[in-house]
């Protein structure tokens, strides 16, 4: 039986830029613990020798010439942003106190 | 007969001989949906009527002067609504991206737009294409138009709903891990995974890059055919897309037997937890398969009860990376009131994205944390490795393997929803061809008891699309099950 901590799942929504509420910690935890019982099973296989596969696409590098093209312009870059400024996109402030 | 009833490839005979104009289409699936969707909740956003009847008039007044039509030309399709469609929003079903407006179309959407269809909506699906069921999208599930209490599938639910129910005459999936082929199955409709890379992702929201592919859901496998011929291709946008020619699909769909095709029947995909009346309608397709001159062989893929836990290591780590860029900073949500930018990137996550999307963040990113990335990523990807050789190895003997697409007929709306890994458990006989890559095609073969439909999925070697389509057209026109349509109760 996989067992993931509350402080662990405090950990991963930490890593995952989350916040979880009290009574999703503890669903999430119970839900993620059923999971990972359950893929577990896969410490069971002996994949020594075995080379991991990141991709099943034929190409594996692809590159292309470096030349100059159209892109969107500022403003259709901008009209998504929650918040926008003279070009900018605007955020909070970053550096805290 | 309705306009609307009529399949891609009736539809276009009867727009190219000039015996119906692109308006007269676009107004009888405006009025199709107008009285089916209330029902069924197919879409998240409709063209509106004007625009799309503006549209219709262009393509009639320009078809007088060219004489000449594309295959797509003025068809009505509705688009999975996390393809980028430029001007028109993209939601992925996801209070994330709710108000997001592409600037650009993703390539599919270039090459359809060529040849002027009818675009009539963007269709609904789990949120950011995570889920078997819609019932994980922010604006509610679609209904299956067989019985409008269960399930339509998932992610594509709405797409195969709106084939299913007549409001559009073909759909735009995309298939993780079994997305398009699933809800296909559910809703009794055709559904088709090209081999991974045939298809440009440039323009599909991201969820498992090494897994997504764009494919048509259609009401024949000569509509999916007709549809795929417009997809496919090479695209330098996509680095993974495959260099690589391709003939013209609706060739494949002409034969009417298999012969000289050895059909492989993999015995680790009719075990225990798979419905008795699944399996018999499926070894009853086995039996047409047979008769229509295919050899069937018994063959075994070890590997397959892995599968599941697998992709849901793989599929959950690349989402949680992939997902990663929702940060409220240049598009979508941002929670208001944030005093700092990283208070700001947390509640705008935490607000933005619903429960099955944070629960697979929070497990890719578990599998992908310190301490366990070996154990659990890395293990993975060992194990897709394996899964792959299975396959490699019995396509030396095999042309084609035939299997059932989900061990039950469609489950009723709820019934999986507080158990994520049941619901998981579902995608059993889907999961593998996405692994490896291959091609796939549902397509119906029966009905359950209680008038759900019943999907066979067919699976063949990479980049032989042409030898899917032609076994699955085979078997489609022995059979009469395309002719079966749901009655939509009010």
């Amino acid at each position: 039986m996989a067992s993931i901590s509350n402080n662990e799942v405090e950990h991963v929504a930490q890593l995952a830029r989350l916040d979880l509420t009290e009574p999703e910690k503890t669903l999430f935890g119970e839900q993620l613990n059923q999971i990972l019982t359950f893929v577990e099973q896969l410490q069971e296989v002996s994949t020594e020798g075995i080379p991991l596969t990141a991709s099943v696409a034929e190409q594996k590098s692809v590159l292309r010439e470096d030349l100059p093209h159209d892109g969107l312009s500022q403003e259709q870059a901008l009209r998504n942003a929650p918040e926008a400024n003279e070009g900018f996109f605007v955020v909070p402030k970053i550096i805290g106190k | 007969m309705a306009l609307f009833k009529l399949t891609l490839q009736e539809l276009q005979d009867k727009f190219t001989s000039g015996e119906i104009t692109a308006g007269e289409i676009a107004r009888a699936y405006l009025l199709r949906i107008s009285q089916v969707e209330p029902k069924i909740k197919a879409y998240i956003s409709l063209t509106p009527r004007e625009e799309l009847l503006a549209h219709a008039q262009e393509i009639d007044d320009g078809l007088k002067a060219w004489r000449k039509t594309e295959p797509l030309m003025a068809m009505p399709l509705g688009i999975k609504d996390n393809i980028c469609t430029k001007g028109m929003r993209t939601t992925c079903g996801s209070r994330m991206l709710e108000h997001f407006v592409p600037p650009y179309d993703a390539t599919v959407m270039t090459k359809f737009n060529a040849q002027k269809p009818l675009i009539l909506g963007k269709t609904n699906l789990d949120e950011f294409a995570m889920g078997s069921s819609t019932e994980h999208s922010a604006f509610g599930p679609s209904r299956n138009p067989w019985n409008q209490q269960h399930i339509p599938g998932g992610s594509s639910g709405g797409s195969a709903a709106a084939v299913a129910a007549d409001q559009c005459v073909a759909a735009l999936g995309s298939d993780t891990g079994g997305s398009i082929r699933q809800p296909a199955a559910c809703c009794g409709v055709v559904g088709f995974k090209p081999t991974y890379g045939r298809v440009s992702r440039y323009g599909l929201v991201a969820f498992a890059s090494s897994l997504d592919q764009i494919g048509p859901i259609t009401k024949t496998v000569t509509d999916a055919a007709i549809m795929f011929n417009a997809l496919v291709g090479y695209d330098p946008l996509d680095s993974t897309s495959a260099k690589r020619d391709f003939p013209d699909y609706t060739k494949s769909a002409k034969k009417k037997d298999i012969k000289k095709l050895v059909v492989g029947v993999p015995q680790e995909y009719f075990t225990e937890g798979l419905d008795p009346e699944v399996a018999e309608k499926i070894q009853d397709a086995i039996q047409v398969l047979e008769g229509m001159g295919g050899k069937i062989q018994e063959v075994t893929l070890p590997s397959t009860e892995r599968a599941i836990a697998t992709y849901y290591l793989i599929a959950t780590a690349e989402a949680s990376s992939n997902l990663a860029r929702y940060d409220g900073v240049k598009y979508g949500f941002r929670a208001k009131e944030s005093k700092e930018l990283a208070e700001m990137y947390h509640s705008s996550r935490s607000q933005g994205f619903g429960p099955e999307v944070k629960r697979r963040i929070m497990l890719g990113t578990y599998a992908l944390s310190a301490g366990y990335y070996d154990a659990y990523y890395a293990k993975a990807q060992a194990v897709r490795t394996m899964i792959q050789r299975d396959f490699d190895a019995v396509f030396q003997e095999v042309d084609l393997l035939v299997s059932p697409v989900m061990p039950s007929p469609a489950f009723r709306l709820g019934e999986r929803l507080e158990d994520p890994l049941q619901m998981y458990l579902s995608d059993i006989y889907t999961i593998p061809a996405s692994l490896a890559g291959l091609p796939a095609i549902s397509l119906p073969c029966g009905l359950s008891a209680k008038g759900l439909p019943i999907g066979l999925q067919l699976m063949g070697r990479p980049f032989e699309e042409n030898i899917v389509l032609r076994a699955a057209y085979a078997y489609e026109q022995a059979t009469n099950w395309r002719s079966k349509r749901p009655t939509i109760r009010s």
